[in-house]
């Protein structure tokens, strides 16, 4: 039996994003022995994408803000599918995580008192993200990284954890990684284990997500027993860039309509006047003149329709562009470049002004921008516990975009940041509270890591001479055009076919080489989760018949709040077959039932 | 859906990449029809599907967010997310090796573990003690300064290009290279930290080894201007606290504290090879004791 | 079971084993396309063109004031190169205000070999000038991504590398106190573009009353934009914010005019020479000065 590389420690934290390193840093400190693991360099997790803000009602601009507004905001944007104790716990303590932030070295941009600037988003009833231009994620992400590395948390590079290890009685106490550098196998034991490896993008072609995220913490809880919940619901973010090709997906911040952009068809009409749904008729205005007056009178103005929660938006861009009225490229123009002069776009958003420049060689100032709806996000994940972020197995712990639940049918624009502080801590405690709690050692299941090492290599020896790129584009194509932004039965259906076919290639890829840094064989492990995941998504969109958030039936093109408002999908693994069942939404307290009420 | 119209155009690229490890390597050739508006990323990530499946390359974003696919391409270093073809001369081969102020792991990835070892030697940040209830207030003006390092995206280009360490490996046990400059600077200018860091930066760091000949500055993809932002002014500091007779006097006369006392500043010291690998084995593997392990609020 | 030691994983606390091979393409080999040597050879044109005159100048001793006589065509226009006028010539001739009687007959020597002592100190500490002749002189390096000559010995040993840690470049440090020799400097130079509207008869404006003019304009542009200015200004201090003064001449001249200190460097370089060529063109009667008013 071959000897591997093992370590032993109280908390192992896979990922290292700011949820990963935010767990990482409380789990420490609450004195559990505690080591990251995660794929790429530490410092360069798909956090650093995130450009507007945390969301977090610190009540500096506005001083009416408060934790209520926020959770009604996040529930009302996430059509109400949220586990509301999250939604609230959420809404409670992002302030002061925000705070905590600042206690460790961020600098947000400041209110003229000197206190951290808010600014307005999507959803969001008043300016509340915390903001740093518009790269609050790579502020976030360092703040965090300069933390654990300040109370010295071991963190393992550029090693990807292939699968999770449980002991006899079903509970996870480990995991089996490879390090990508040398091929070689790592075995960790752990009495907790806390999944934080963000999102799926990667199955969609078109995608504002980084190579990493391919599912791979959705898929290890699957495996190792967990329930997923909602994967039908992903959002695809309204704008992304989609010329030249190369950036097509690319992220194009909401700032940009928070700080005056505006969305416009071909006929140069400001069309998102038409798509102002029931829902949000009394908050949003009805004409341009209001719309515009909003930006310097936010008491007396309601909000202009191109901030419509960010499903609304990409619905409404995917209809002018289906009607014929779309850009050149199949998008539609954003435009901030005739509403704001030049100088104030450079400064508020510098990153957006220098990724145009440089990528598609557009100067933002001058013209307007091309863009169209990208896969972002998915608001499904891992089903767990509110205030400990345990999943439905015991030792399994999941935070930030891999856990499922806080967001509802759809996600408002900044509350992802500061659900990476809130639940990234939740979840360090609630693993290390869990590990230290446990008495005697991990013992290792020698027979489970020799037969996943045995799986993992199998690759190299099979001879299906499938090509693991071939498969990826092959499975992109299936997920972009059937279960897309708008779906219909009939495509499901189809999807659900191909899926099906598409998984037994996968299984026979076959790699090139050898073990040392091999992209291609670390494609053929990602491909395996991204698989598994895709089928849940698919089975999700199939069963729930309606169109909520990020969740759009073309059959079913209204919500039904009698029988699917009420019920989360819920996937799992039964025998080598993934499965949905029903089970109902955990039943908001009268107190908070309240705050629904009053409004409007 | 739009028009998939990535249109070849009718030319051929040549692309001579580095493949090889530790042991060696050579360029080799790729060719391989061009596309409109491509990316070197793109184009490598092309060979990569096509060609050479085990073709290793780092990186993420592909959009010049994480620092990931750094590289040297046709000798500059660069990210190359952010690399247009349009703006090379695909007539000519175009060369893409790895950072060569690195050593290699294996064709275009190299083992940055050098900055990571140095990140760990920076003291993080130390806030004034606040009283309950009260938050941090700071004028923008005043954090200006320390943001435009914080866009650092840790790419490590300036800390390859740098001739300290580049040209002269054993310079690395004493010089901490631009990156961690701009590192310091951001703590230097905060507003509120409360550590003087000037004689650290000086002879923990080895700012004295730079000399100021702005190739940091030069392939910094961020645009940050390290050398006249961060290093020049701390330099500045520097002779403040360390040469400048002036200043010397000033601080005797109004007997204000020298700066950074020496006891303070052994915490810092660099630690050898053998000392690190002895921290590590006695389980201490924060970076100093007195924040090690403490506890967050909740 | 069996604990590998973890000292060999590879985790960001692993420690850098300095001295390693690389491997990648050898760093000898440049790899760049572009006319990478091309900045290099111009400032080492420039700067030596600079050297040849300014030696010339230095040693003229003569010829550089284009005083009320008729020499000097009744203009008071003093070589910057030899100003303050530490001779009598200035003096005895005309109402430039100079030290003249310290410096009396008996010295003999070029006084622009005293004066100079500064402005070269100045820029020889200059952090832009620092660059720049690491770069093209030293070779160190002499491009970015181009290997560093500078340390080469000959046989293809590298000899150590110590920055400016240690003497004599560790009196780059200083730099600030030829600073505010520079200030004073600058000063007297605005005091001569002041001179130089002085005609014999009252004021005027001649041809040279302008190169003065603009002399000390640049002068002061270099000078202000200096790190060492930026740094006294406010760049040392913190909460800025709570300076309003030291936070607008920090901002608005300190910062602004730094980031064009390369510019400024040159054009006050090639002015100032310039300058003295036409005091000394129009004090050897070479050419006319000519007068506005
Ligand atoms: S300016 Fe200094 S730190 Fe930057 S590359 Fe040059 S020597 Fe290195
Ligand atoms: S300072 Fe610039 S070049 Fe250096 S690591 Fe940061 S982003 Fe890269
Ligand atoms: S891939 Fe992220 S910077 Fe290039
Ligand atoms: S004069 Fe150039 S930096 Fe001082």
């Amino acid at each position: 039996m071959a000897e591997y590389e093992t370590h032993i420690v109280d908390v192992l934290i896979i990922g290292a994003g700011g949820a990963g390193l935010r767990a990482a840093a409380e789990a420490s400190a609450m004195g559990a022995s505690t080591a990251v693991v995660c794929k790429s360099l530490l410092g360069k997790a798909h956090t650093v994408m995130a450009e507007g803000g945390v969301a977090a009602a610190l009540g500096n601009v506005w001083p009416e803000d408060n934790w209520k507004v926020h959770f009604r905001d996040t529930m009302r944007g996430g059509k109400m599918l949220n586990n509301w104790r999250m939604a609230q716990l959420h809404a409670q303590e992002s302030p002061d995580r925000v705070l905590e932030l600042e206690q460790w070295g961020a600098l947000f941009d400041r209110t003229p008192d000197g206190r951290i600037l808010q600014r307005d988003f999507g959803g969001h009833r008043y300016a509340r993200l915390a903001h740093v231009g518009d790269r609050t994620g790579l502020e976030l992400l360092r703040t965090v990284q300069h933390r654990a590395v300040d109370v010295g948390i071991e963190v393992f590079m550029e090693c990807k954890i292939v699968r999770l290890l449980r002991d006899s009685e079903g509970h996870v106490n480990g995991a089996v990684g490879i390090w990508r550098e040398t091929g070689k196998f790592i075995v960790f034991g752990a009495k907790s284990v806390v999944l934080a490896t963000g999102g799926v993008g990667k199955m969609y072609k078109f995608t504002s997500n980084s190579w990493e995220g391919t599912g791979d913490g959705h898929a290890l809880a699957l495996w190792a027993g967990a329930d997923l919940i909602d994967m039908e619901c992903i959002q695809f973010h309204p704008t992304g860039m989609i010329w030249p090709p190369s950036a097509r997906g690319l992220l194009v911040t909401e700032g940009v309509r928070g700080d005056g952009g505006i969305l416009k068809n071909r006929d140069n009409e400001r069309f998102m006047f038409n798509y102002i749904s029931d829902y949000f008729k009394a908050e949003t205005s009805d004409t341009i003149e209001e719309a515009d007056q909003w930006y310097e009178n936010k008491r007396d103005f309601r909000r202009p329709p191109e901030l419509l929660p960010r499903d609304e938006v990409a619905r409404a861009i995917n209809s002018e562009v289906k009607a014929g009225r779309g850009s050149p490229h199949g998008g539609v123009f954003l435009d901030i470049a005739s509403r704001r002069t030049a100088e104030d776009i450079k400064r508020r958003l510098p990153s957006m002004y220098h990724q145009f420049k440089e990528l598609a060689d557009v100067d933002i100032t001058k013209d307007a921008m091309e863009i169209g709806p990208t896969c972002h996000y998915i608001m499904g994940g891992v089903r767990v516990d509110a205030d400990t972020a345990a999943a439905t197995v015991p030792g399994l712990f999941a935070a930030g975009e891999v856990a499922g639940g806080m967001h509802g049918a759809n996600r408002l624009g900044g509350n992802s940041l500061s659900d990476l502080l809130v639940f990234g801590r939740r979840a360090g405690i609630g693993a290390a509270e869990h590990a230290l709690s446990k008495e005697g050692t991990v013992t290792i299941d020698q027979e489970q890591v020799e037969s996943i090492a045995k799986h993992a290599l199998s690759f190299f020896d099979n001879e299906g001479k499938e090509n693991a790129y071939a498969a990826h584009q092959a499975l992109q194509n299936t997920m972009q055009e059937l279960v897309g932004i708008i779906r219909t039965e009939s495509e499901l259906v189809r999807a659900r076919g191909e899926l099906h076919d598409l998984n037994e290639r996968a299984k026979v890829v076959s790699v090139e080489g050898h073990r040392q840094f091999n992209p291609g064989w670390h494609l053929a492990l990602d491909l395996e989760a991204m698989m598994a995941i895709s089928q849940c998504t698919t089975l999700g969109a199939l069963e729930r018949q309606e169109s909520r958030g990020g969740h759009t039936r073309e059959d079913f093109p209204t919500p039904n709040n009698e029988v699917f408002g009420k019920v989360n999908m819920v996937t799992s693994m039964q025998g080598s077959e993934v499965q949905i069942r029903r089970e109902p939404l955990p039943v908001m307290p009268p107190e908070l039932q309240e705050l629904f009420e009053e409004a409007h | 859906m739009s028009p998939e119209s990535a249109t070849a155009v009718e030319k051929n690229l040549q692309m001579r990449l580095w493949r090889g490890d530790a042991e060696g390597g050579e360029f080799t050739e790729y060719n391989i029809p061009a596309q409109e508006g491509e990316v070197v990323l793109d184009v490598v990530h092309r060979i990569q599907a096509e060609e050479a499946p085990d073709l290793a390359v780092r990186w993420n974003c592909k959009a010049g967010k994480c620092g990931s696919c750094s590289a040297e391409i046709n000798g500059r270093p660069a990210l190359m997310c952010m690399t247009r073809m349009s703006t090379l001369n695909i007539e000519e081969p175009i060369t893409v090796s790895p950072m060569r102020g690195f050593p290699i792991i294996r064709d275009l990835v190299t083992d940055v573990s050098f900055n990571y070892a140095v990140a760990r030697r920076v003291p993080a940040f130390q806030p004034p003690k606040l009283a309950e209830g009260e938050v941090f207030r700071m004028q923008q003006v005043d954090v200006d300064r320390s943001q435009e390092f914080r866009k650092c995206i840790e790419c490590f280009l300036c800390q390859n290009v740098c001739h300290v360490i580049r040209d002269h490996e054993d310079n690395k046990e004493s010089f901490a290279g631009p990156r961690f400059f701009a590192r310091l600077a951001e703590l230097e200018m905060h507003p509120l930290d409360t550590l003087d860091r000037r004689r650290l930066t000086s002879e923990q760091f080895g700012l004295g080894l730079c000399n100021i000949t702005k190739c940091c500055t030069e392939v910094c993809p961020e645009g940050i201007h390290i050398t006249d932002n961060a290093i020049i002014p701390l330099k500045e500091r520097v002779v403040d606290a360390r040469y400048d007779p002036v200043a010397w006097l000033g601080r005797k006369i109004t007997g204000k504290p020298d700066p950074t006392p020496a006891a303070v500043a052994a915490r810092f010291a660099p630690e050898t090879l053998a000392q690190q690998q002895e921290a590590r084995s006695a389980g201490r593997i924060g970076t100093h004791p007195e924040t090690s392990g403490a506890g967050t609020s909740r | 079971m069996t604990i590998v030691d973890p000292a060999k994983s590879n985790m960001s606390v692993t420690a850098v084993q300095i001295g390693k091979q690389r491997g990648g393409p050898p760093l000898t080999q440049v790899l760049r396309k572009d006319r990478w040597w091309l900045q290099p050879a111009l400032i080492v044109f420039g700067l030596s063109l600079f050297g040849i005159y300014a030696t010339w100048a230095a040693f003229r001793n003569g010829h550089y004031y284009a005083g009320p006589g008729l020499a000097g065509g009744g203009r008071d226009y003093l070589s910057p190169f030899y100003s303050p006028c530490l001779a009598d010539v200035c003096n005895s001739q005309g109402q430039y205000t100079g030290w003249g009687p310290i410096f009396g007959t008996w010295w003999a020597i070029s006084p622009a070999l005293l004066i100079l002592i500064f402005p070269l100190g100045f820029r020889m500490t200059c952090y832009y000038y620092r660059k720049s002749y690491y770069r093209s002189f030293w070779l160190s390096p002499p491009a970015c991504a181009v290997p560093d000559a500078g340390s080469a010995t000959p046989n293809g040993k590298r000899k150590r590398y110590t920055g400016e840690t240690r003497f004599p470049l560790l009196i780059q440090n200083i730099h600030r106190y030829f600073w505010y020799a520079a200030v004073a400097f600058a000063g007297i130079l605005t005091w001569d573009a002041y001179a130089s509207f002085r005609f014999v008869g009252g004021y005027g404006m001649g041809l040279g009353s302008l190169i003065f003019v603009v002399n000390a304009a640049l002068i002061w542009s270099y000078t202000l934009g200096c790190h060492s200015c930026r740094h006294l200004c406010g760049g040392g201090i913190n909460k800025l914010s709570a300076h309003a003064s030291r936070l607008w001449l920090w901002k608005n001249i300190a910062s602004k005019l730094n980031a064009r200190h390369q510019l400024f460097a040159w054009l006050s370089l090639i002015w100032i020479a310039f300058a003295d060529f036409y005091v000394y063109l129009v004090s050897s009667g070479m050419i006319h000065d000519p007068r506005f008013f």
